[in-house]
Order: C-alpha cells, then structure tokens, then sequence
C-alpha cells in the first residue's frame, strides 16, 4: 500500500472511531505524540509514588498505613501499565526511563510539591487523584487501543483512591479545631496546583488540537477544569471547609462556578524545573535506579545460568 | 524494538489471565522480567491486585507470531463472501418452530 493509501485509512478510521493498534500504520507525529503523552502518564504515576511514601512510616493508624500502601501501589501497577502501552509504540523500556532521568520527559508538575502534614494524604487523594480521574475517564475512548485499555484498567482502580482521601478530609473537617485547620491548611496548598494539573489554557495549549483531531484527547483542557470545579466546590461544602478562592460563585447564566484567575506564571515556572521538589523527586527516582542495577544484573544473570543448566541437561541425556 | 535497545534490559513477556473457572484466558497486557517464574509472580502483582484472575499464561513476547494488519484485507477475505455460513442466510417458513 502506498503511504496515501495507509493515510487515508488510517484517517477513516480516525473519523469511524475504531481503535488504532500496535502494528497498524501510523502517521510518524501521531506515534511520537503518544509516546510524548503515555510516558509523561506513565512518570506521572510512579514519581507520584513520592509525595505519599512520605507518609507510610507515619500514618496515624493501621488502617490507614494499609490503605495508603495498597494506594501507592496500585500507582506503581498504573505506572506499568502505562510503560507497557507505550512500548508498543517501539520505544524500550530503558529509553523511556532514561527520558525521565534525564529531564527529556515531564511528569505532572503537582508531584513537585511536598507532602507536609497527615492532611496532605486526604487532600492529594480528593483532589489530585479527583482531578486525574476526570482528565482519564475520556482517556478510556481515546483512538490507541493499547492505552485505551490501560486507561479502563486504570479508571476502575483510580476510584478508591479518591474516597480514601476524601474520608481522611471528612475525619480530620470533623475532628477537633486543630485537625480542622490542618485541612484547611492542606486544602489551601493543593486546590491551585490541582486546577492547573488540567494543563495551559486551550488558547494557549500547544498539543491541544492535533491531539483533539487524532482523538488521542477528548475533552479540552478548559472544560475538564470546569467541570472538575463544579463538581469539587460543592465536596468542599459538605467538608465544611472554604475553597481558597474569593471569585468562587455559582453562575446562573452559565450554569457553571466562576473562578479567579491561575497563577500560570507558577505553573510554567514549575514545569521548568523551579518547584519545590522538583530536584528532590528526580534525584529519588535517578538513586532508586542506579541502586537497583545490581538487582536487575544479578537477576539476568541467574535467569540465563538456569537457562544453560537446563540446555545442557537436556543435551545429555539425548 | 528500537536499535538502541539495552541488552541487559529483562525481556517483554506478555500477559493472559483467566478470570474465572469457565472462561478463557485473556490478553492482559505486558511486564518485564528476568524468567518465567518471575514474569508470573509480576504478573500476579500487576495485573491481579483485585481478585481479577485465577489462571495465568505468562509467554516470552519474541514468541508470539502474528497476522499482518498490512495483509489483514487479503488474509481474512476467504470468509468475506461466505454469508451462507450464518443461520440468517436461510428462508424458512414463519410457522416452522424452534429453528
């Protein structure tokens, strides 16, 4: 087939809203703009992996230790099976961490944040989990098979996530004066950075349209955002707790909240590099791989010496 | 695979788990790892958090063979015209019953 030929049913598809998979033909910018999204997906989790495992050793009870590890690994699982989808694109698995390790590739710029108090727990679970799930859900319809299915995988999972840290908010919303103001104090922290999770405005959006047309995005960035704020100031309501934004009002016209302005100059400055953690994060994860080399090798090794022994048994005994 | 590919990376098995006795296995997704009895107890770690499985194939990825899409016009187009292979395809008088 000549590459016209392989365009246009690749567009036919596209348009018919059939899946694209691994070894179809692809235009080469759609390939490299999947593999730029799904790893940036796939560090966003396991870096995401950080800010929590702050607070393992630390949780207030039991129960919550427990539900914070089955948390944090499900992230690890969401991670691989992220890196899994954008192998199939022909990138290994190495090139990809080494895209991170190097600063190639982003993560979500929310986890350059620290984890502070128990608080954070509640507020990173309700709202950066909340605000990930509503960029995932359309994620499930996006026109790459493999990522698609990730992403239902994903989707099923994420759930829990949000409730275990809304009730940890609830718990603390209704505990004592200080507990209180703990939640606030975390909610104050996270709101912003979690509303900019949703990416640049959709005038400003480098990716956005292409993305919109190949399908491999749904929804834009702004109306996610929305939705997520009208959906969000009504939970914190039920909190007891005030969303840090004086412009918050319900408009009638349009049927959605108002909001003041976000600080995009934070948001840039973030992904630049210049967040609070943003050292720390890459450094943690560049140490966590370096360490493990011996493990990896060592593995290898002992794989393809029970692997000879076995050839070798097998040739004497012929 | 890309040309840069690292040699000491743990090669790509693929995944296919039974959910439950009766069913089939099903493709899951991909994982690395060093052996077969490591690929499945990643497997498990990764894909069976849940309960989801009660089965699991585990297959080195360089093993499996596949049909071309490229060809898949061609390679599936024996069956194409053959609409007499479904039950619909015949008239049968309206009072005939439990056919």
């Amino acid at each position: 087939m000549t590459e016209a030929a392989q365009q246009e049913l690749f567009d036919k598809k596209i348009s018919a809203d059939q899946c694209i998979e691994a070894k179809d033909w692809m235009p080469e910018d759609y390939r490299k703009t999947l593999i730029r999204q799904i790893s940036q997906h796939a560090h966003s989790e396991v870096v995401g992996m950080l800010p929590e495992g702050n607070w393992i050793t630390r949780a207030p009870s039991l129960r919550r230790k427990a539900v914070l590890l089955a948390k944090i690994q499900d992230e690890g699982g969401h991670g691989l099976y992220l890196y899994s989808a954008a192998e199939t694109l022909g990138i290994t698995r190495d090139e990809l961490y080494d895209q991170l390790h190097t600063g190639k590739a982003k993560y979500s710029s929310i986890f350059n944040y620290p984890s502070l108090t128990w608080a954070d727990m509640g507020a990173i679970g309700w709202l950066v989990d909340g605000a990930a799930i509503m960029n995932q859900v359309p994620l499930c319809r996006t026109s790459y098979g493999p990522y698609s299915r990730a992403m239902i995988r994903v989707c099923k999972e994420e759930s829990f996530h949000q409730r275990q840290g809304y009730e940890i908010m609830y718990t603390l919303a209704k505990g004592t004066e200080m507990q209180k103001r703990m939640a606030q104090d975390a909610l104050n922290r996270w709101w912003w950075p979690s509303l900019m999770m949703f990416g640049p405005p959709d005038s400003v959006s480098a990716h956005s349209e292409q993305s919109m047309q190949w399908k491999i995005k749904r929804i834009s960035n702004d109306d996610l955002r929305q939705k997520f704020i009208d959906i969000t100031v009504e939970q914190t309501k039920v909190l007891g707790l005030e969303v840090p934004d004086k412009d918050i009002k319900w408009n009638e016209e349009r049927g959605h909240y108002d909001f003041g302005p976000i600080n995009w100059d934070e948001f840039w400055n973030v992904v630049k590099g210049n967040g609070p953690c943003n050292k720390e994060r890459l450094n943690t994860r560049k140490a966590a791989w370096d360490n493990g080399k011996w493990v990896r090798d060592a593995a290898m090794a002992y794989a393809e010496k029970k692997k000879a022994k076995k050839e070798e048994a097998v040739l004497e005994t012929a | 695979m890309s040309a840069e590919t690292n040699r000491n990376e743990w090669p790509l098995w693929e995944v296919f788990i039974r959910s439950k006795a009766g069913l089939d296995h099903k493709h899951a997704g991909s994982l690395h790892a060093a052996d077969a009895q490591m690929a499945l107890e990643n497997a498990r770690d990764v894909y069976t958090r849940r309960m989801e499985g009660v089965s699991i194939w585990v297959v080195e990825s360089k093993h499996i063979h596949a049909s071309s899409p490229d060809d898949a016009e061609a390679f599936f187009e024996p069956a194409n015209d053959k609409i007499y292979r479904h039950p619909t395809f015949y008239n049968l008088p309206d009072e005939v019953k439990y056919m």
